[in-house]
């Protein structure tokens, strides 16, 4: 197909979004507060008496680890939709397919989000 | 999607023709060049010259002049100042992008491959079409922009500070090496602006006589244009002029989160 756009149009296309400084400092930001928390969580699990299911639900209902790992979670999983945002506009060329896997990697990371942090609150408040 | 396979009729034969030595040569190397003729409708092909580098300048170049001189006179090529200041001759040499006239025959072990600026299209054999990069660079408008009226009696001042923070964006020869080489612009070549534009751009940006420095990063600030750069730093790699197109970049992205803060 012919393009008779000059190169300079094309390469203006649609101008700026005069966004993108958010999304690159959410991404630091979150990424700065993970590490101190997968820190805490590896040291965490690893000083447990013993992996079963009820040594886990004691440690879990207690407030602090129930308050960084809901902590840990919404960061977590922020920060991995922004990643993933990344990697779907570096690889998905054309704009359709591009927008359907970012909506999609938002409503998946959201959903998961949401689940782990209700599990929580129910193994926090239910005990 | 990112085109990890080029297309059928892009497909480089490797077995293409051979040019032998002239007798009596003892020190050859062979070197494998790109060949793309638009007017065949063949595939690229990579055919091998066996040059007698006893008798051939150092320079990548001087073996290339040589090839279309005594070998092949239909191999297409840029080259202009042979000293490393106009960028005519920036390809790829042994997998890496560099300039062919300052480059050194002998920094390359065994066959050399010669292939033109990756993922641009070709207009034949080493020539690659660099409409897209050089319209970049235009729209980052490359020029000093004031509202101030230049003082009539005299240039626009700059202090001997003010002045060295354009060392190191300033040499830019727009050679095309540092964007070519970049994994985010052959993914995003329409969209992301690319190392050499973002330099550019990052010239005026700390150039104290230059007073749209807002309005510069209004125009770069974009998902596309500015943040596909990922730190690869394959710019700073290949840079025949030992620019950091990086660092320049990471300090435009400094200077937006700065004027949020």
């Amino acid at each position: 197909m012919s393009n008779f756009r000059t190169p300079l149009s094309n390469v203006k296309g649609l101008g700026s979004a005069k966004e993108g400084t958010s999304h690159f400092w959410s991404q630091r930001l979150t990424a700065i507060a993970l590490i101190p928390m997968v820190i805490w969580l590896a040291f965490s699990v690893a000083s447990l008496p013993n992996m079963d299911y009820l040594a886990i639900r004691e440690w879990l209902s207690q407030p602090f680890n129930a308050i960084v790992m809901i902590l840990f979670i919404i960061a977590g999983f922020y920060h991995a939709r922004l990643g993933l945002q990344v990697v779907i506009e570096d690889y998905v060329g054309s704009h359709g397919p591009r927008t359907a896997a970012i909506i999609a990697v938002t409503f998946i990371a959201a959903a998961l989000g949401v689940t782990g942090v209700f599990s929580v609150l129910r193994i926090a408040f239910a005990g | 999607m990112a085109e990890f396979k080029l297309p059928a009729n892009s497909i480089v034969k490797q077995n293409g023709k051979h040019f032998a030595a002239p007798e009596g040569a003892t020190n050859t190397r062979r070197f494998k060049v790109y060949r793309y003729d638009p007017d065949s409708g063949e595939n690229p092909r990579v055919d091998s010259f066996d040059v007698d580098v006893d008798n051939c300048g150092p320079m990548i170049l001087d073996a290339i002049i040589k090839i279309k001189s005594e070998m092949d006179s239909t191999l297409t090529f840029r080259r202009s100042c042979r000293e490393g200041i106009c960028g005519s001759c920036a390809m790829n040499i042994g997998g890496t992008n560099g300039l062919a006239c300052t480059t050194a025959i002998a920094d390359i072990e065994g066959d050399i491959t010669i292939y033109p600026l990756p993922h641009q299209p070709i207009i034949k054999d080493l020539v690659s079409d660099l409409t897209n990069f050089y319209a970049q660079y235009a729209s980052i408008e490359p020029w000093l922009k004031s509202d101030t009226p230049a003082p009539p009696d005299r240039e626009r001042l700059q202090s001997p500070e003010d002045r060295e923070k354009i060392d190191g964006a300033y040499e830019c020869i727009l050679c095309a090496c540092c964007s070519t080489s970049c994994p985010s612009y052959w993914w995003n070549p329409d969209r992301y602006l690319g190392p050499a534009a973002l330099l550019a751009s990052y010239r005026w940006l700390v150039d104290s006589r230059d007073d749209s420095t807002g309005e510069r990063l209004d125009d770069l600030e974009d998902p596309f244009k500015l943040y596909r750069c990922h730190t690869i730093m394959n710019c700073a790699q290949v840079c025949p002029k030992g620019l950091n197109p990086a660092k320049a970049i990471a300090e435009t992205k400094k200077m937006l989160v700065k004027r949020r803060l």
